[in-house]
C-alpha cells in the first residue's frame, strides 16, 4: 500500500510533465489535422531554456528560489512561444493546402533540425544542474522503515501543472480567443467570414501549445537535473501516446491521457521492469490504435462536407 | 455600394465566374438567380475573397477590395449566411452568435443579440443548446442572425430556403424583407426560389454557366418569358 502511494505520487508527477505537453499535441491537431512532431524538441528546448536560466541567474548572483524559478518558467515560456510560432511559420503554413504527408515530412524534418541544432549549440553531453528545490514531507512510514514521500518539488509540478490546465481550459471555454480558437477548428472557411484572422488563430495555437510544453521543460529540468538533446523525443512520442489515448483533438483528453500515462510508466517501472517502462507506453499506443482509435474523449472521425 | 467589374474566379480547377459584372446600391435587395453550377455561390464567395478573383475588380464603398483577404473584407462591413448555413456544431447557439459579432464594437454586443432575438425568437429558447442539434429551418435562422451580429451594411445570402418548408420559407423571406426595409441593411441574396425572391427583390440578376446572362427588376425578370420557362414554371415556384 505504501509502495504503491508512492508510485501514484511519481507518477502523477511524470504525467502533469507530459500532460502539459500532450496540450499542445491536441491543440494543434484539432486545428489543422496534423500532429507536430516538432513538439517534443520544444519541450526540449524549454528545458533547455531552464539550464541557460538557473546558470545565468546563479553569475547574477540570485539564488533566491521563489524568483529563481519563476524567472526560469517566464523566460522558458517566452522563448518557446518564439520557437512554436516559428515553426508554423516556416515550415507548416507555406505547406498548408498541400497533401497531408507534406506537413507531417516537414514536422520531422524540423524535430531532427532542432535536434542537431541544440546539440551543435550546447553540446551533445549531458547538463547538470544544481537542485533548486529540495526537501520534502513524509506521508507515513511502514514498519520496514519504508517512508512515502512527497517533495516540495512535486507539490510544485502537480500544483502548477493544474493551475495552467484550468487557465488554459478557462481561456479556450470562456474567452472571445478561445471561441475563435474552437470555430476554427470547426469550420475555417465560415471563421474567415465572420472576420476571424484564421492564420493568426493558427499560430496563437501553436504559441500557446508551445508555451506549455515550456514549463514541462522547465519541470523537466528541476525535476531530473540532468538535460541533453535528446530528451525531446522520447517525452514527446509519449506525450503524443497521451493525446491519442485521452482523443486526439480533445484537450480534456490530453490532460487525463497524459496523467495515465505517467501512473502507468511509473506502476510499470515499479512491479515490472524499468527497463521496459518505454516499452509499456508505447504497446499503449499500439493497443489505442487498434481498438479504439478515438480515444477516451475523442469523437469518431466524421468526413467533413 | 458594392460593384464586380468583369469578375473572373475559378471554383477549384473549374473556371466558375467567366467576366461577371454586378451592382450593388446601398437600400436594395438584389437577387441572383441561376442554375445549379452556374456560379451563384462561387460570386458570393468570391466577394468575401475566398476564392480571389483572378481577374477583374471589386470595390466595396468605393474601395478596392479585391485582393484582401477574407477577415479584413468582413470589417469592412460585409457578412455572409453562406451557402449549407455552416452553423459551427459542436458550438451553442450563443458561441455562434458571439462569432458573428467577431468584428462588432463589444459593447454593442448585447443590443444585437437583443435585435437578432427579436428577429428570431425561437433562437433565444434554443441559446444553450449546439448549433448541431437545431432543425434546418433554425439553423437558417441561425446563419442569418450570426451574419447581422457583426452590423453588416451588405448581406451576403446564399439559397436563405434551401430545404425549408414552405411555411418556413415564408417566414425567412418575410424576416429578410423586414431586416432590409426595417433596419436599412443592404441585400444580396442568391436564390433558386426564383419567384419568392424576384418578388421580394428591387433588382435582379439571372446567371447562366458563369456569366450574366440578364438583369432587370424584380417585376421585369418575373414577366420576362424565358425566366418564366428556365426558372419559374419548373416547380420552384
Amino acid at each position: 500500500m505504501e509502495y504503491f502511494l508512492q508510485q501514484s505520487i511519481n507518477g502523477l508527477t511524470l504525467g502533469a510533465i507530459y500532460g502539459l505537453i500532450a496540450i499542445g499535441y491536441t491543440m494543434v491537431y484539432g486545428i489543422i489535422g496534423m500532429i507536430n512532431f516538432a513538439h517534443g524538441e520544444i519541450y526540449m528546448i524549454g528545458a533547455f531554456i531552464a539550464v541557460i536560466s538557473f546558470t545565468v541567474l546563479g553569475l547574477f548572483g540570485i539564488t533566491w528560489v521563489p524568483l529563481a524559478v519563476l524567472i526560469a518558467l517566464v523566460m522558458a515560456m517566452v522563448f518557446t512561444s518564439v520557437y512554436g510560432w516559428i515553426i508554423e511559420r516556416v515550415a507548416y503554413r507555406p505547406l498548408r493546402g498541400s497533401f497531408r504527408l507534406a506537413a507531417l515530412i516537414s514536422a520531422i524534418g524540423m524535430s531532427i533540425f532542432l535536434q542537431n541544432y541544440v546539440q551543435l549549440v550546447q553540446g551533445a553531453r549531458v547538463k547538470p544542474v544544481q537542485p533548486i528545490i529540495q526537501g520534502s514531507v513524509s506521508l507515513m512510514e511502514r514498519a520496514d522503515g519504508f517512508t512515502v514521500s512527497l517533495s516540495y518539488l512535486q507539490m510544485i509540478i502537480i500544483l502548477l501543472t493544474l493551475v495552467l490546465m484550468i487557465a488554459f481550459w478557462q481561456l479556450i471555454m470562456q474567452t472571445a480567443l478561445g471561441r475563435a480558437q474552437r470555430a476554427c477548428e470547426q469550420d475555417k472557411v465560415m471563421a474567415g467570414l465572420l472576420g476571424i484572422n484564421v492564420d493568426r488563430t493558427i499560430s496563437l495555437t501553436f504559441v500557446l501549445g508551445a508555451a506549455l510544453a515550456g514549463v514541462a521543460g522547465v519541470m523537466t529540468t528541476m525535476y531530473y537535473g540532468v538535460v541533453d538533446f535528446y530528451i525531446g523525443f522520447l517525452a514527446g512520442i509519449k506525450a503524443f501516446t497521451a493525446a491519442v489515448l485521452g482523443g486526439i483533438g480533445s484537450l480534456p483528453g490530453a490532460m487525463l491521457g497524459g496523467l495515465l500515462i505517467g501512473l502507468i510508466e511509473a506502476y510499470w517501472s515499479a512491479y515490472f521492469t524499468i527497463e521496459y517502462k518505454d516499452v509499456a507506453a508505447f504497446s499503449i499506443l499500439v493497443l489505442v490504435l487498434i481498438f479504439r482509435p478515438s480515444g477516451l474523449f475523442g469523437r469518431p472521425e466524421i468526413e467533413k462536407v | 455600394m458594392l460593384g464586380l467589374t468583369d469578375v473572373y474566379a475559378y471554383y477549384g480547377a473549374i473556371e466558375a465566374l467567366r467576366g461577371v459584372s454586378v451592382e450593388v446600391k446601398t437600400g436594395e435587395i438584389v437577387t441572383l438567380i441561376g442554375a445549379n453550377g452556374a456560379g451563384k455561390t462561387t460570386l458570393l464567395m468570391t466577394i468575401c475573397g475566398n476564392p480571389r478573383a483572378r481577374q477583374g475588380r471589386i470595390l466595396f464603398d468605393g474601395a478596392d477590395i479585391t485582393d484582401r483577404p477574407t477577415y479584413e473584407i468582413i470589417r469592412r462591413g460585409i457578412a455572409q449566411a453562406p451557402e449549407g448555413r455552416r452553423i459551427f456544431p459542436r458550438l451553442t447557439v450563443m458561441e455562434n452568435l458571439q462569432l458573428g459579432a467577431t468584428t462588432a464594437p463589444e459593447v454593442h454586443l448585447a443590443r444585437n443579440l437583443e435585435r437578432v432575438f427579436t428577429l428570431f425568437p425561437i433562437l433565444k429558447e434554443r441559446a444553450d443548446q449546439r448549433g448541431g442539434t437545431l432543425s434546418g429551418g433554425e439553423q437558417q435562422m441561425l446563419s442569418i442572425a450570426r451574419a447581422l451580429m457583426s452590423e453588416p451594411r451588405l448581406l451576403l445570402l446564399d439559397e436563405p430556403s434551401l430545404g425549408l418548408a414552405p411555411m418556413i420559407v415564408k417566414q425567412i423571406f418575410r424576416t429578410i424583407g423586414e431586416i432590409n426595409r426595417d433596419q436599412g441593411v443592404t441585400i444580396f441574396m442568391v436564390e433558386q426560389n426564383a419567384h419568392h425572391a424576384l418578388r421580394l427583390a428591387h433588382r435582379g440578376y439571372v446567371m447562366v454557366n458563369g456569366v450574366i446572362a440578364l438583369s432587370g427588376t424584380g417585376t421585369e425578370l418575373l414577366a420576362n418569358p424565358e425566366v418564366r420557362a428556365a426558372y419559374l414554371e419548373g416547380g420552384h415556384g
